[in-house]
């Protein structure tokens, strides 16, 4: 999907957050040289376009104390991955929710379900709750979970494409 | 700082559905039972504490052409340092952490397009000599971004 340059603008300027002020997009607009009413139009086209996947707040899980996270694996038979995995992504505690490949025999797991918590007792709980949804169709699971952050760096659009 | 419950109400709330409207904070700050004026100030304090990291519209930026991969690494612990030093120097690298398994380095690649995926991963594993294992995303389920705070 290609972006036409007001909307790839809008979104570089857009990357920074929106201001706080009463009228955000009319401070946008003004830096684009057009007005909110555009800005806001355009922002819903996006939304609608699923290039813009929400406007809101982004919180930080460490400072409201969720330090643990567990990134729980699941092998689930394919014919019920796509069922199952609506089930568990619609659940409160879940924040990403996946299907990805196998790498047998090292990794033999096809759903993957991030976890956050307080601590590893509270995320085990979580997962103790998502093992009972899924019940019979769970072949194998596991959770890992993060010892250090090696790197981080924001996903950033860059001069051109997605850095 | 120390976050009350108006403060949890707020990044309950506001984790999506702000509104496009031309006064978006005394709309959303209506249903907060909060005037314009607090829900910025109060916006602006959880931001300048770090307590939310951004406020605004968030990309798929796999919608806009890019591509994305999580890859894992099984590395011999003593050279988690070494290794990790090695894999962050590729700039696609967007993130990376090291996790509590055989597979103990988990990263993200970020590329322009999805051949550049397979042709960094090559790269890793000619600058480290181990694999590369790819997890592209066959399928995602969305999640509503309902972080309790």
């Amino acid at each position: 999907m290609s972006l036409s340059p007001g909307d790839r603008a809008l979104i570089e300027i857009c990357q920074a957050g929106l201001p706080l002020v009463p009228e955000p997009y009319a401070v946008i607009a003004s830096q684009l040289g057009t007005d909110a009413a555009h800005v806001q139009a355009r922002l819903e086209a996006l939304m609608g376009q699923g290039i813009i996947r929400r406007i809101g707040v982004a919180p930080n899980h460490y400072k409201l104390g969720m330090v643990a996270n567990g990134m729980t694996v699941w092998d689930i038979d394919d014919d019920q991955a796509e069922e199952l995995g609506a089930l568990v992504g619609a659940m409160d505690d879940v924040t990403h929710c996946y299907l990805r490949p196998r790498h047998r025999p090292l990794w033999p797991y096809n759903l993957f379900a991030m976890l956050h918590g307080a601590d590893r007792e509270e995320v085990e709980a979580k997962r103790a709750r998502l093992k009972g949804l899924l019940g019979d169709a769970v072949r194998a699971s596991d959770v890992l979970y993060s010892t250090r952050i090696l790197k981080k760096t924001g996903l950033r659009l860059a001069k051109k494409g997605v850095a | 700082m120390e976050i009350d419950d108006t403060d949890r109400r707020i990044i309950n709330a506001l984790q999506s559905g702000f509104p496009l409207s031309s006064r978006p904070f005394a709309e959303a700050g209506a249903r907060l039972g909060l005037s314009e004026a607090e829900l910025i100030a109060r916006l602006a304090a959880l931001k300048a504490a770090g307590i939310i990291t951004r406020f605004g519209p968030f990309l798929d930026a796999a919608a806009m052409g890019g591509a994305f991969c999580l890859c894992a690494m099984e590395i011999p612990e003593a050279q988690l340092d070494t290794m990790a030093d090695i894999v962050n120097d590729f700039d696609e690298v967007a993130h990376n952490y090291a996790r509590d398994h055989r597979l103990n380095m988990w990263f993200v690649l970020a590329t322009e397009t999805p051949d550049e995926i397979g042709e960094t991963a090559s790269r890793i594993e000619d600058a480290t000599g181990l694999p590369v294992y790819q997890f592209p995303k066959l399928k995602e389920f969305f999640v509503g971004f309902r972080v309790a705070a």
